[in-house]
């Protein structure tokens, strides 16, 4: 079956490569001049696996493994038509194995007519803040919910826009089971009516509804097989404060992730934000209760498999490796209560706290607990499973992160960024590790680049995290060169010393070479890479331990 | 398989002859500017003057250490060769609201752009931030860089104040 389809598909293409080949031709014929443009990129990683059992480095039967793609996007005026090749011999570890082979599973036409804007097959979109509906993809982490189907945007009128789309979302290479239905509306107000024109005031709306449908092949309960979500928003600007918020109601929704209950679900989020020269304050909060929106309820994937909407986390986004890899925190969809504040603040030049060049100060706190729930009896009450308390903070604390962030410029030569977070991480939560405690974790980083000339540069960065909990405390070093605009050499080792248990203090060595030349950059790396979390956005992709040669090659045109 | 690649190649060959070379026009994608009011790509412009686009996130070191180091200089850069740097940020939903913060919170100059779900990211092929491409006069893309090493935007400047004084970059 798999073979006549995938057939079916080279024979459309094949087609579609004709007619656009014969457009040109006539194009040529016509217009010598604008024929179009075709551009792309590229982009492979392949790694060599060694066995390394003691660090639990996974045996790779392949011993080479490979991820490669690369897009090939046409234009020409208003129109457009792309493509994307990807091809996985076998998926590198990390990512799902159901990444396999060769296949085009992105190819899209679209064109804007005056006000209206078509797309026909692939699509990537976002309503709002992504809550109700975001297809969306991040291929360092394999994932990609894009949606094959129909979309068409409109602005009937100047302020208002709107969108409508219906499709399948992309399920490796597949489509899930279920259709995906959604309308959003956007209206600006001081477009809209004459009276705000002029107004400081910048209001906007909005409001979406999102449906899917799946037979209901389920034999113990009789499943909705439609089932709506909507959602409003909303944001205020005056000068230098905003004010921006979003609301989702589900329907009930009955699956895998969430038991099979047939409880509403709601997301709520709320956002302030205080800037001017030289100080940023952000402070946000949200309440999550039930969001597992899938268009398959029969996948509870950990690859976030066809997720409709998106749920990032309220929480700082860490970039050094030991913050950012060893106890990151992903949204709780089942139920959390969230809260933030970030700020920052520049000392200014030539101050005396501030000296010659500035000094920048950057605070955040985070914090997630679970929701304020009360069990319900099933029997009595058409498997509702619990009952909500809308805002309410639970008593189990998921995660807590407290940051702080210097970074000064000494002279011209000299940089530093000094970073101290401390961490409060449920493991039993956030891993879905039973029995595994709570970390509390302490971590240092100071980030130095002495530049020693015009083209050349050393960087070190020297990491420590303390904790009693878990694997103990680690260290890392990392000792980066570059030689402008070319070269980076960069060794990274990251040692496990606190490990409880003696035999488990692992190193681990990394050794980094990477060329860059305009758009093509390629990199080779040796050495071991640790077990860990990575995560780009708001999602995180979990990552075996492995040792190896690793060579990794990006390129645009 | 094979007819496919075929009718891939000729397709490409066709196009590869007739339309390289001269530079590419930046795509016109619905992005937002700094306050999410739309804005299409294809309304950048600078009076003739030479723009950089740079693509960055708040979660990307390497792309902030890159902007911050250019702010110390912009003004110098702006007086001289009239350049305009808009800063495209491809933060999602978990930071978007920073993003404005963080630019007033370090005094950039810069015109900053919003490109929540990698519209303009995709259009642009960009792989991965930061990412930074240089147009010319006429709005073609001449130029492009993938990566930050300390120094770079030196190698930048040079060829902004080639393109300031009309001379080819190639």
């Amino acid at each position: 079956m798999k073979g006549l389809k995938t057939k079916r598909i080279e024979k459309a293409l094949c087609l579609l490569f004709v007619l656009m080949q014969a457009g040109i031709l006539t194009l040529q014929a016509q217009d010598k001049k604008d024929v179009g443009e075709i551009h792309g990129n590229f982009d492979m990683q392949a790694q060599y696996y060694n066995i390394d059992t003691i660090i639990g480095a996974p045996i790779v039967d392949e011993k080479i493994r490979m991820n490669a793609f690369s897009n090939l996007i046409y234009t020409r005026g208003k129109f457009s038509a792309g493509l994307r090749f990807e091809a996985y011999h076998n998926a590198v570890l990390g990512f799902n194995d159901q990444y396999r082979g060769n296949g085009i599973p992105y190819r899209y036409a679209s064109y804007t007519v005056d006000k209206l804007d078509i797309t026909v097959g692939h699509f990537y979109e976002q309503f709002g803040n992504g809550q109700i509906l975001r297809a969306y993809e991040e291929r360092g982490l394999g994932i990609d919910n894009v949606i094959d189907g129909i979309r068409v945007k409109g602005s009937p009128l100047k302020g208002i826009n709107l969108n409508g789309l219906i499709g399948k979302q992309r399920n490796y290479f597949d489509v899930g089971p279920g259709i995906v239905r959604g309308f959003d509306a956007e209206f600006r107000v001081n477009e809209l009516l004459k009276k705000f024109e002029s107004s400081k005031t910048r209001i906007t709306l909005g409001a979406s509804a999102v449906s899917k449908f799946q037979d209901d092949n389920n034999s113990n309960f009789t499943l909705p097989e439609n089932v709506l979500a909507y959602g409003f928003r909303g944001s205020i600007i005056r000068g230098d404060i905003s004010l921006n918020g979003e609301y989702t109601y589900k329907y009930n929704d009955p699956s895998l992730d969430n038991n099979f209950i047939f409880k509403e679900g709601q997301a709520a989020m709320i956002s302030a934000a205080y800037s001017r020269k030289g100080l940023g304050i952000n402070v946000s909060a949200k309440h999550t209760d039930n969001m597992f929106f899938r268009s398959d309820r029969n996948n509870n994937s950990v690859f976030n498999d066809l997720f409709i909407n998106y749920m990032p986390a309220l929480t700082r986004q860490h970039t050094y490796n030991l913050a950012a890899t060893l106890y990151p925190y992903a949204t709780q969809p089942r139920g959390e209560v969230a809260f933030q504040t970030d700020v920052i603040y520049k000392l200014k030049r030539k101050s005396k706290l501030g000296g010659k060049y500035g000094t920048t100060i950057a605070v955040n706190y985070s914090l997630a607990y679970n929701i304020d729930t009360v069990t319900q009896n099933d029997l009595q009450t058409t498997r509702q499973g619990y009952k909500t308390n809308f805002w309410g903070v639970g008593d189990r604390q998921y995660f807590g992160d407290f940051n702080v962030e210097l970074a000064r410029k000494f002279n011209k030569k000299f940089k530093a960024k000094l970073t101290y977070i401390y961490l409060h991480y449920d493991m039993e939560i956030i891993q879905g590790l039973g029995g595994k405690p709570v970390v509390h974790a302490n971590i240092g980083v100071a980030d130095l680049l002495y530049k020693i000339n015009k083209k050349h540069a050393i960087r070190t960065e020297l990491q420590s995290l303390t904790t009693q909990q878990d694997q103990g405390n680690w260290a890392t070093v990392v000792v980066e060169y570059t030689y402008s605009p070319h070269w980076t050499i960069a060794v990274m080792d990251q040692w496990n010393y606190g490990n409880p248990d003696p035999s488990d203090r692992f190193h681990y060595p990394y050794l980094t070479v990477g060329y860059v030349k305009n758009a093509n950059r390629i990199m080779l790396s040796y050495g071991r890479q640790r077990a860990g979390i990575f995560c780009v956005g708001g999602v995180c992709r979990v990552v075996p331990a492995s040792n190896g040669f690793n060579i990794a090659i990006t390129s645009s045109f | 398989m094979k007819n496919l690649i075929a009718a891939l190649i000729i397709l490409f060959s066709s196009l590869g002859i007739q339309a390289q070379d001269e530079g590419r026009v930046i795509p016109g994608v619905k992005v937002q500017d700094i306050n999410g009011v739309p804005f299409n790509t294809d309304q950048i412009a600078n009076d003739g003057n030479p723009i950089v686009i740079s693509f960055w996130a708040t979660w990307c070191s390497p792309c902030k250490r890159e902007l911050n180091t250019i702010a110390d200089e912009y003004p110098d850069w702006v007086d001289e060769t009239g350049v305009k740097l808009i800063a495209v940020s491809i933060d999602d939903s978990r930071n978007i609201q920073k993003v404005k913060p963080y630019v007033n919170g370090q005094s950039w100059e810069y015109e900053v752009l919003l490109d929540p779900n990698g519209d303009f990211k995709r259009a642009m092929n960009v792989n991965n931030v930061p990412h930074t491409f240089l147009i010319d006069g006429n709005k073609k893309i001449v130029w492009q860089h993938n990566s930050y090493s300390p120094g770079d935007e030196e190698e930048l400047y040079e060829l902004v104040q080639k393109l300031a004084n009309g001379e080819s970059i190639n």
